[in-house]
């Protein structure tokens, strides 16, 4: 400390001394900007404080808003209402009843959507002439919003489980398809060339290449696939359907039980972050080997 | 000794829409049987190129490259290449088995061989890792032991230590010296390194600049096993001198 300390200057010490001042006292948005990122580090070390806090002091304001105001029921229920006419469709059964039916809807839809969108999608990315023909079409496609063309669904399919799934299944298309086709590009041509001079037939060149490293890109469709997959659910029903939790939120807009249709978001909510977090778990259980993805931390 | 490699004529050109970029041209050579063959040749010679057709990756445009008679897809290769070119998504031992899995399945015996080569390159407790846990250097040894894992008919080499510092790329060629001692396979090794091909091969090839063609082939008589202190030796720097200056007689392409 001495040693390096007398190297400095009387004259260079106080430069030092004047640019700290000058970068500590006088620059405020860089202080607030560093105090917000501090602010971030804590909160992600206790998140689960932060989410449970947060969470509580909306559900305050909401009640506090209902209060004041004296709103009622029908235009804002309370929490307490909310939870109450929660578990009553609960109890009754009604709640479950129209979540199978839904979950069932997006399930369905999500894996046909991913299986043709990964097949199409594959073929898109091997051949170019292809991709060229046929991307017009499906751009095109996906400039048609969702709710436009449910109608036309429902008409040709009848108002029971199939439209919906067929719903879901073009929403959940467009996603997957174009991350396929970007993951399968994106695999390093080095890697080719190698697998290429080990003699590797087509089908070990898929297994052994082409899917692991794709699967990044792949997984990062999927998510976005499985919280579209529920907005393309209840777009259907929401046209046209006598069951599903669309159905439900139907039902309690037009019976002015506002409560329900709270009740009926907060499942739909649950319902899309379990697809979500599902999506998830698997990242972390097949990407175990990328850096952005493993749970532990590694030196 | 018969050759086991043959190149009669290869003539290279790749399609630019302009005429054709030539990259080789009329370059013939034989390679022999436990030979360690080093390519030198100023960049954008054709070196990686030939490498290229050595493996069967590319078909030459014009002549032959023959591996005991068939053409040289038929040959079973080990090929390094300048980056260490893992798969990330492998630990270091399933990185080492792959070829094994692709020419048909993993055995006991290929197990056995594959620890075998982890403690011949140096990475043992390492057969876990994931290739993004490795330096450099660590990567291109997991590599090499990639390419000797199936008993390859020959061991092909595009620059491997390239993108090494140069302390730890003169460690890797000791490295890769006393490996090929110890497994002489038929190798033909692609580098900028005058002192590094003259310590390890049996014979050296100038290419020309481009369309890289033979402008020298020499012998390295420095007796066997060789050393890493043989680079300090009259001989070596008589043989490095020889070469360099057949490399600076050249004329720029």
């Amino acid at each position: 400390m001495q040693i390096r300390s007398r190297r400095y200057s009387p004259d260079k010490r106080r430069i030092r001394n004047s640019v700290y001042c000058l970068f500590v006292c006088l620059p405020a948005p860089w202080n607030l900007i560093h105090g917000v990122f501090l602010l971030l580090v804590v909160l992600n070390k206790h998140r689960f404080w932060f989410v449970a806090l947060t969470a509580i002091i909306a559900l305050v304001v909401w009640q506090a808003v209902a209060w004041i105001w004296r709103l009622p029921a029908f235009i804002l229920p309370t929490p307490f209402q909310v939870a109450a006419r929660f578990w009553q469709a609960l109890m009754d059964g009604s709640l479950i009843r129209h979540l199978l039916i839904t979950l069932i809807e997006v399930l369905a839809g999500l894996t046909a959507g991913v299986g043709f969108a990964t097949l199409t999608g594959y073929w898109l990315a091997k051949s170019r002439p292809a991709e060229r023909l046929l991307s017009p079409y499906l751009v095109a496609s996906q400039a048609l919003p969702m709710v436009a063309i449910a109608p036309l669904l429902i008409i040709w399919f009848g108002s029971g489980l199939v439209s919906k799934i067929l719903i879901c299944t073009l929403t959940v298309f467009f996603p997957i398809l174009i991350n396929t086709i970007v993951g399968v590009r994106a695999v390093p041509e080095s890697l080719r060339e190698l697998v290429r001079s080990l003699h590797a037939t087509p089908a070990q060149t898929l297994r052994y290449l082409e899917v692991p490293a794709a699967l990044p890109v792949f997984l990062g469709g999927l998510r976005v696939g499985a919280t579209l997959s529920v907005i393309g659910a209840v777009v259907g029903e929401f046209v046209g359907s006598d069951r599903g939790l669309g159905f439900l939120i139907n039902v309690g807009r037009g019976q002015y039980d506002t409560a329900l249709v709270f009740a009926t978001i907060l499942t739909l909510i649950a319902l899309a972050l379990s697809l979500y977090y599902s999506v998830v778990l698997l990242e972390k259980l097949t990407l175990r080997w990328n850096r952005n993805y493993s749970s532990q931390s590694r030196s | 000794m018969e050759p086991i490699l043959l190149c009669r004529h290869v003539t290279h050109t790749f399609p630019d829409g302009n005429g054709g970029l030539q990259a080789l041209n009329d370059l013939s050579f034989d390679v022999c049987p436990q030979e360690f063959v080093c390519v030198l040749g100023p960049s954008g010679c054709g070196k990686t190129t030939l490498l290229r057709l050595l493996a069967g990756l590319l078909s030459p445009t014009g002549g032959q490259v023959l591996f005991q008679g068939q053409p040289a897809s038929a040959a079973r290769t080990g090929f390094v290449f300048q980056s260490a070119n893992l798969m990330p998504w492998r630990t270091v031992l399933q990185n080492i088995l792959l070829p094994l899995e692709l020419a048909g399945g993993v055995d006991d015996t290929g197990r056995r061989e594959a620890a075998a080569l982890i403690e011949l390159v140096g990475l043992s407790g390492f057969e876990q890792a994931w290739p993004a846990d490795l330096s450099g250097g660590m990567a291109q040894r997991v590599a090499i032991a990639r390419a000797l894992i199936h008993d390859p008919d020959i061991l092909l080499l595009d620059e491997p230590f390239g993108a090494l510092d140069a302390l730890t790329r003169d460690r890797m060629g000791s490295e890769l010296l006393r490996i090929w001692q110890a497994q002489r396979k038929t190798v033909v090794m692609v580098t900028h390194s005058i002192s590094e091909a003259v310590l390890l091969a049996d014979r050296v090839l100038v290419l020309t600049p481009r369309p890289g063609t033979l402008a020298v082939d020499q012998k390295i008589a420095l007796p066997r096993p060789r050393v890493e202190e043989m680079r300090y030796s009259a001989d070596f720097g008589r043989l490095a001198r020889e070469i360099k200056g057949a490399i600076s007689s050249l004329p720029f392409s």
